[in-house]
């Protein structure tokens, strides 16, 4: 084209693309600072999550079988007969309780040897990095100790799923803490799902533009960025305090001592229900916006009514989004953990609770707590921990994603 | 209008209003039945407005109100003990853009009358027959009897308006008001809604709002042209047999609007 110079216009592509050229190269360079900040995250917790571990035992497990003999090959009655002789008259008396030693199976009774007579300690951990970087060392350091032996540990294993909360991190799960995660959560879209489109649904399609109904959606909008431990402290106000009749169970008889005083699952679940109420009345109303006036119109055309138009060609049309977004709502209430430490999360709970007025404890509260120890093994089974939340994070959004897929069939 | 005898809708002094905004002003008009009224004028002279109000889907518009009669059957529509969904039963609607249901073709055309209360009756047709006939009645039936199952939005523009009309007629509705509907299609496709529009005056009484003068022309028993005054309100200049409003139209205005000179 050349710079040929015209009088209406001086010649100005040459600065137009350089400054294209220099907006482009700062949204790149955010869009990178991102992925590294969110690479970094990870790494950390995967740098903590595997690695090698020195296990000291109170009695070595060479030490309890005969020399040349394999204390997994061993069995029952040889296993049965070291019980015998190792533990104390009351644990043994507690242990056959239901039936005699020799009535559990092989790898029960290992079980029981390592837990009750080896007694494995963890003497220090290292993580996955130095685990790569410096085994030899770390080997070295390890021989010289006697009595331990050195594993390289994944932090995150089967049994941290299916383990209760204990003081020993080797033996220590999250069951407790996922459970409570899980029962919380249901409570929480049992109540705040039907109420937010309901909610959404009556803004959108009955109400018109009064002051009035301007206020109602100013307002919850504003609702929707108050900070979480505002929402713990209404819920503690009405949920644990006001209510403590109906969320401790008393009105059913089924309130124990423990959790009388209304820190229940059912308090922690209606708290976050109303935490990603409005989030979800305003997700909902989105997508109920988007659906396309003329469809409206076509269906009233034909002589529906307005709930025919909005229950078969409203809804139907917005339920994708209208997931998506109640979905993204509840797994952002799976992460918090400000509201529940309000109304009283329970930090150490080692049996499962057994209907929604039992104490309760949720995953971001455990890793919390953890994290919070000073023994640097509950760091790494917090890391653990971070691993197994995040996953649950992740699978709950390609379910929002799934769902979406599936309804766009037209 | 001294042909006109009593009209299957009679519209009487009709005025409609956005808010303050007066629409359409003091405008009285008979449909008559198995005709086709078309309804031309210029942009904004409240002719869509004038054949929402038909039907009562005006009543979705927030702050919008008429003043006058609308009377069909002897029946004021706009009555309080009307209920202005039995009314859009009876008087079924035909949009500008094609606006299937995303749903099936069948559905498309049986949710209406579902909704309705259809119900299969010894000597009637069923479900799927009554699918047939309106899609055969709508000029559609052989285009589509192998695919009713595909989604209403795969089939082109044309179709698409073709099996809206389909869908407007499976209620069996007496009139049908069309706002526009080839306006956003090509002239062939154009051409069979027109064609569709003649067979359809055999049993119905349509009403057509059209930009499009010669198609105005072509298709319309009833010409009605309206034009806006000063404060932007649509009045109604003249109403008539069609050859007579464009060979020999009374008002001045007329005669402009369809010889080009404004509008």
């Amino acid at each position: 084209m050349g710079e040929k110079q015209e009088p209406l216009f001086t010649p100005t592509l040459l600065r137009r693309n350089r400054s294209e050229r220099f907006w482009k190269i700062l949204l790149q360079f955010s869009t990178f600072i991102g992925i590294i900040i969110l690479v970094v995250l990870l790494l950390n917790i995967i740098n903590q999550s595997f690695g090698y571990v020195a296990i000291g035992y109170k009695v070595s497990p060479a030490e309890i079988v005969d020399p040349g003999q394999n204390l997994e090959k061993l069995s029952v009655p040889q296993l049965a007969g070291i019980i015998r002789q190792r533990v104390s008259p009351g644990l043994l008396k507690q242990l056959e309780k239901g039936k005699t030693l020799e009535h559990y199976s092989q790898t029960e009774l290992v079980k029981l040897v390592i837990e009750k007579i080896a007694k494995p300690e963890i003497v220090q951990t290292w993580s996955f990095w130095q685990s790569l970087r410096m085994r030899e060392e770390i080997r070295r350091e390890v021989s010289q100790l006697p009595g331990t032996r050195l594993v390289f540990f994944s932090w995150i294993r089967p049994d941290i799923l299916i383990s209760p909360q204990s003081s020993n991190p080797l033996t220590a799960g999250i069951r407790t803490a996922l459970l409570g995660s899980l029962w919380i959560i249901l409570i929480a879209m049992l109540v705040a799902f039907p109420l937010g489109v309901g909610t959404a649904i009556y803004l959108e399609e009955y109400t018109g533009d009064s002051t009035l109904n301007q206020a109602i959606r100013t307002n919850i909008n504003n609702l929707a960025g108050v900070p979480s431990i505002i929402y713990g402290m209404l819920g503690l106000a009405v949920f644990v305090r006001s209510l403590a009749q109906l969320t401790s169970g008393a009105w059913l008889g089924l309130s124990n001592s423990e959790s009388a005083n209304g820190r229940t699952i059912l308090s922690a679940g209606l708290t976050l229900a109303l935490l990603v109420l409005p989030l979800i009345i305003i997700n909902a109303r989105e997508a109920i916006k988007a659906v396309p006036d003329t469809l409206r119109q076509a269906s009233y055309g034909v002589g529906a009514t307005r709930w025919q138009t909005i229950w078969h060609h409203v809804l139907p049309n917005s339920i994708p989004g209208i997931l998506t977004g109640s979905i993204l709502a509840f797994s952002r209430a799976l992460g918090e953990s400000a509201p529940l430490v309000v109304i009283g999360a329970s930090t150490y709970i080692t049996v499962d609770p057994a209907n929604v007025f039992s104490r309760f404890t949720a995953l971001p509260i455990q890793i919390y707590q953890w994290t919070s120890r000073p023994q640097p093994e509950f760091r790494n089974l917090a890391a653990g921990a971070i691993l197994v939340l995040l996953a649950l994070l992740l699978s709950i959004n390609a379910a929002a994603i799934l769902l979406r897929n599936r309804y766009k069939r037209y | 209008m001294n042909n006109v005898t009593v009209g299957k809708i009679e519209v009487r002094n009709v005025n409609i209003y956005y808010g303050k905004f007066r629409a359409v002003k003091n405008v009285s008009i008979s449909i008559p039945d198995k005709k086709i009224t078309a309804l031309i004028g210029p942009s904004g002279c409240g002719k869509s407005t004038l054949l929402r109000s038909l039907n009562r889907m005006n009543d979705l518009i927030p702050g919008s109100h008429m003043e006058g009669s609308i009377t069909f059957h002897e029946i004021d529509i706009y009555e309080k003990s009307v209920d202005p969904v039995e009314v859009r039963r009876h008087i079924g609607m035909v949009f500008q853009k094609a606006n299937p249901f995303p749903r099936s073709i069948y559905e498309n055309v049986a949710w209406g009358a579902r909704i309705n209360g259809f119900q299969y009756r010894l000597g009637h047709p069923s479900m799927d027959e009554w699918v047939e006939i309106c899609l055969r009645k709508a000029a559609l039936w052989d285009e589509v009897k192998d695919k009713l199952r595909s989604s209403g939005l795969s089939l082109s523009g044309g179709q698409q308006q073709r099996l809206c009309i389909a869908r407007a007629i499976a209620t069996r509705p007496e009139v049908i008001l069309m706002d526009e509907p080839a306006s956003a299609l090509d002239p062939i496709a154009t051409l069979r809604i027109e064609e569709l529009m003649r067979e359809l005056a055999e049993e119905f009484a349509i009403v057509v709002v059209t930009h499009n003068m010669q198609q105005a022309a072509r298709v319309s028993d009833f010409t009605a042209f309206l034009t806006m005054e000063e404060d932007r309100s649509g009045i109604l200049v003249e109403y008539g047999k069609t050859p007579q409003i464009f060979t020999n139209p009374v008002d001045s205005r007329t005669e402009g609007y369809i010889t080009g000179r404004f509008g």
